[in-house]
């Protein structure tokens, strides 16, 4: 216990000092953390998802409150947090289905739910209808679910409730498996954060034609990824990259691309608006997706948008799963944001006489945000690991990974 | 353009009032001069064709022509004004023969003639002009005479007037068949070349020359003697003029012909053949830059740096190159003098320099020999980086003021009156229309208000300023880009005066966007079609302000405004050094880029302008008050010609 609880900390530590970059390296971060703290939770016999989730939740609230910008980590909490729930949801269903069935195919049953995860399951109809109520109906619950609907209430707020029904399924083996499953579905997570950028790549090819010229910003792998996948199935294109002041972020992505043969043009970010009319395409990483389909991207990316917009160019945002936020945000410029070092943009030997510090001495302030936020009208098209999607539908999208109770940790 | 210039002149001159007209009364010389040109294009061109010329859109908006008395085209009615303005002018008779005498010169001024040197030879000439009419007209109207005025001596002059015509035709379609027949022979390139080479025969020919240009231009020179013997080169120089489409000088000039004054700022660097041709002239040996944007391949890139030295050790010895020059010259290559304004009064003051220590060589006359100096200026100060759109307008001005110096003038009169002429023009339309716009713009400024500006544009310096000495309270956003960074001296300006700034770069201009209230931009130039062309980076910051709902007030003096349309940041730009771009200067930490400058797969795209949509910007401040974007045409037709007297 003590080390789990000393790696919850170095980790907050890391957050805090923003040392972890990128919501990917965040995201997998924060799963295997989260991991760890499952598998060493002492469960109790009885209400063991509630506790599962308690202390999940306690650390996802400390991880989310060392840096609350880095969107990656509240979403991640919420996906472990949905995983717990599913889990004991589909454990519960199958032991009430197993009561109904003989003792003896109870074990096989719950052998098939492990290995396939939740869709196969002995007791579909009762799964279906207790599960959240996001979940769209099919057409089966719906004719035959109306005598099993009385079960909905009692199962679908999990923990307590369901934990008196299963009581009567106090085998050892079932209070084992929960833990176990929850892990194996940790691992799913985990496997497909790594995984998207080969899930999104794939579709490029889709998406990028012959001699197309495509715009970028920033620096992100998933672009990266996505650019020379095309560029592997022979597709010849040139990318113009936005240097990304202050950070550069593009220079480092342009070289990246000149190292995998890539034609690229590295522009001034001011440039943006002049070259935009002969670009076919905007291509960037998001950092996260707010559920009403705004965007959170590096600085630039609004002013970029824009004259995609103007220019009526393709605005496409590529996001893996992870970076999809089910919170709809207020006031995103400032309030996602975070303010990086003035010595980015100024000398501070120069300036550092005149400087406000906040004492309100000095005349000059020094703005340098790290993110921008770009409104769901100006996106065209989102790539998320599961395919395009329109920017209205993203919070549909976000319904299938979150359960609705986790929304505010 | 003559037959709807005509009716103008003649039946209501009045109309010209109306609208957007500031009163300039030319002195009689200059309309003599406006006179004079015209023949040159008429002879060359049918009366009819000649209705296509841009001059026609001197029309003024406000105006309808009014109905014609009698078929447009008759000659009497032409005639009718050129005696107007023989009736007008002092010298009535040498004066109309005078017009019509092909000038000889294609850049030097048409006034040189008038004061009667070429009386003696112009009586076979004359003949050869029916378009005098139209030109007549045009200073008929300048000068505004009273319509009775116009009636009467019209009366008078009629009958010689038809003389002339009757010969004229004759003359014209010979010419025409000689220009056409060149037209058939010669393609585009090659007539070019003949111009080009004619007009260096013609710098080198004396005014009163019988000199034959060599080369091409014999045979032209050839048939062209039978046509007017006395002034054989100058003939001849006409017709190059008209294969060329090009009508060569008059007072009130028309587009085709400022465009010529102007040098050509936009020479395509994808002809090969003409960029061969170019270095072979060329003062400063560039090296071309290998790894090239392919879009942009029609602008010139060259290696940075590697034409300084040279030129640095070269400072002592070219002789054609007068040191004043030289030095602008290298002022801008190296960076030092930069900004539109400062640009263009730096070369301002060489040329001043320059003519202050002229003088007319031997047998040669001042206002064309200079005038081809100036233009061996240009094409050096070319080579040393693009001219800015307000530089081409000023040298225009030299240009244009040289060609009607008074052939009467002494040369130190006409260097004093040359010296005296930009000094006006610097103090007048630079430094004194910035003062108008400071004074303008400063009612926008009201206590609290937050105002972006971006880059460091001289003007917006001048108006936060005088508003900060005004005590008015506000605050300023300043937004840089890489990689110039010429937002930070403007705020090291703007703090040593005390007034509270906040400063960002371009990215991040969408977040700090919410508190503005106005936001102030400089320009390059305004083009006639609303188009902003400014430092890079103006569009995006005038697109998201529009986006935000701020107000875009930009501030521009009008003599840089342009009559050139332009749709993108594209077909004409000016292109930096790329390598200031994979280096960023104080940041030793970037450095990823290093060691792939030569990449075949990597470029750098250091742009130096860009074009803003007309749509963005709320208000233009200009020295004639706060206009919106799309009276820039109005004043650019209406102003050009003021700009050019002063």
């Amino acid at each position: 216990m003590p080390d789990v609880q000393s790696m919850v900390a170095e980790f907050v530590n890391k957050l805090r000092k923003r040392k972890i970059e990128g919501s990917q390296a965040t995201a997998k971060c924060t799963v295997e953390l989260l991991r760890s703290v499952i598998s060493h939770q002492r469960v109790p016999h009885a209400n063991q998802a509630a506790a599962l989730i308690d202390a999940v939740k306690a650390v996802g609230q400390q991880l989310v409150a060392a840096n609350p910008v880095e969107l990656a980590v509240g979403n991640v909490v919420r996906r472990v947090l949905h995983i717990i729930r599913e889990e004991d949801l589909s454990l519960t269903t199958a032991a009430m289905a197993g009561l109904d069935l003989l003792d003896a195919s109870d074990d096989d049953d719950i052998d098939n739910c492990k290995g396939i995860g939740y869709p196969a399951m002995s007791a579909a109809v009762v799964a279906a209808a207790a599960r959240s109520t996001l979940r769209p109906p099919s057409l089966q619950t719906l004719l035959e679910g109306t005598p099993e609907s009385a079960t909905v209430p009692y199962t679908s707020s999990s923990g307590a409730d369901s934990e008196s029904k299963s009581k009567s399924a106090d085998k050892s083996s079932l209070t084992r498996k929960l833990k176990h499953d929850v892990i194996e579905g940790v691992n799913q997570l985990i496997h497909e954060i790594s995984g998207c950028h080969e899930q999104i790549a794939e579709q490029a090819i889709e998406h990028i034609h012959q001699n197309e010229v495509i715009l970028t910003l920033g620096s992100s792998r998933t672009v990266l990824e996505f650019l020379c996948a095309a560029k592997e199935k022979k597709r010849s294109f040139r990318v113009f990259v936005a240097e990304g002041a202050p950070r550069y972020q593009g220079h480092l992505l342009a070289k990246e691309l000149v190292a995998r043969g890539l034609q690229t043009t590295v522009i001034t970010d001011s440039a943006v608006f002049a070259m935009i009319s002969r670009v076919n395409m905007v291509i960037i990483g998001a950092h996260a997706v707010m559920a009403n389909g705004g965007v959170i991207g590096p600085v630039g990316v609004n002013m970029a948008a824009l004259a995609a917009k103007k220019h009526a160019v393709p605005f496409v945002v590529l996001a893996g799963s992870h970076k999809l936020c089910p919170l709809y945000p207020h006031n995103p410029e400032v309030l996602l944001n975070e303010l990086r070092s003035p010595s980015e943009l100024l000398d501070f030997g120069e300036f550092s006489d005149c400087l406000d510090f906040g004492a309100g001495s000095g005349s000059l302030q020094v703005v340098n945000p790290t993110f921008d936020y770009v409104p769901p009208n100006l996106v065209s098209l989102f790539i998320t690991d599961t395919g395009g999607h329109n920017p209205s539908y993203m919070y549909r999208l976000i319904a299938d990974y979150y359960s609705a109770d986790d929304l505010v940790m | 353009m003559e037959s709807r210039r005509n009716p103008r002149a003649v039946v209501d001159p009045k109309v010209r009032q109306v609208g957007f007209f500031t009163s300039s009364q030319p002195d009689s010389s200059s309309t003599q001069q406006q006179t004079e040109p015209i023949s040159a294009s008429a002879s060359a061109s049918s009366p009819p064709v000649s209705t296509i010329s841009p001059s026609g859109n001197s029309l003024s908006p406000v105006m309808i022509p009014p109905p014609r008395l009698n078929s447009s085209d008759t000659f009497p009615l032409r005639n009718a004004a050129a005696g107007a303005t023989s009736a007008v002018s002092p010298s009535s008779f040498s004066y109309s023969n005078r017009r019509d005498f092909p000038d000889g010169s294609t850049t030097a001024s048409p006034g040189r003639h008038s004061r009667g040197s070429f009386v003696k030879s112009s009586a076979p000439v004359a003949s050869s002009l029916p378009g005098i009419g139209m030109d007549s007209m045009a200073a008929a109207k300048s000068s505004s005479v009273p319509a009775s005025g116009l009636t009467t001596v019209s009366v008078v002059t009629m009958p010689p007037g038809l003389a002339e015509n009757a010969s004229g035709m004759e003359v014209q379609s010979d010419q025409k068949k000689n220009s056409k027949s060149l037209k058939e022979k010669t393609t585009k390139a090659e007539r070019r070349a003949i111009q080009e080479a004619q007009r260096a025969a013609k710098a080198a020919a004396k005014a009163d020359g019988g000199k034959v240009p060599p080369g091409t231009s014999a045979s032209l020179a050839s048939t062209s003697v039978k046509v007017a013997k006395p002034a054989k080169p100058s003939t001849q120089k006409n017709e190059v003029a008209v294969s060329a489409g090009v009508t060569e000088k008059k007072g009130g000039p028309s587009e085709k012909d400022r465009k010529k004054d102007a040098p050509h700022p936009r020479m395509q660097y994808d002809d090969e053949s003409r960029v061969v041709k170019a270095k072979r002239r060329a003062v400063v040996k560039q090296t071309e830059a290998k790894n090239r944007v392919e879009l942009f391949r029609h602008l010139p890139q060259y290696e940075h740096g590697t034409q300084l030295p040279d030129l640095e050790a070269k400072f002592f010895q070219l002789d054609p190159m007068h040191p004043a020059v030289y030095k602008v010259g290298l002022q801008y290559l190296s960076g030092d003098i930069s900004g539109g304004n400062a640009r263009c009064i730096a070369m301002l003051q060489a040329f001043q320099d320059v003519i202050k220590d002229y003088s007319t060589p031997p047998e040669k006359n001042l206002n064309r020999d200079m005038t081809s100096k100036i233009s061996s200026y240009v094409s050096f100060l070319i080579e040393c980086r693009p001219l800015s759109i307000s530089m081409g307008n000023a040298i225009r001005f030299v240009k244009n003021r040289i060609a009607k110096l008074p052939i009467t003038l002494s040369e130190s009169e006409a260097k004093a009156a040359l010296q005296s002429d930009i000094e006006r023009f610097i103090n007048d339309k630079i430094i004194g229309a910035d003062m108008v716009i400071v004074k303008h713009a400063v009612t926008k400024i009201r206590d609290g208000d937050v105002l972006l500006t971006y880059g460091s544009p001289t003007a917006v310096e001048m108006i936060l300023l005088h508003a900060h000495e005004l005590k008015k309270k506000f605050r300023v956003l300043v937004v840089d880009s890489r990689p110039k960074l010429e937002g930070q001296l403007l705020l090291r300006r703007l703090i040593k005066r005390g007034i509270s700034c906040t400063y960002t770069h371009i990215n991040a201009i969408s977040y700090i966007m919410h508190e503005v209230t106005k936001v102030f931009l400089g320009a390059s130039s305004v083009l006639s079609n609303g188009t902003v062309y400014s430092r890079v980076g103006t569009a995006c910051v005038a697109m998201v302000a529009s986006a935000f709902r701020v107000p875009v007030l930009l501030c521009c003096e009008a003599y840089k405004f342009h009559e050139r349309v332009q749709l993108d940041s594209i077909c004409s730009n000016e292109l930096g050094d790329p390598n200031a771009i994979s280096k960023v200067h104080g940041r030793e930490d970037i450095n990823y880029l290093d060691g792939l400058t030569n990449n075949a797969n990597l470029q750098f795209l250091n742009l130096m302008y860009d074009a803003t949509p007309s749509d963005y910007i709320s208000m233009i401040i200009t020295d004639y008050g706060m206009v919106p974007p799309t009276s820039v045409p109005v004043i650019v037709r209406e102003y050009q010609k003021e700009h050019l007297l002063v």
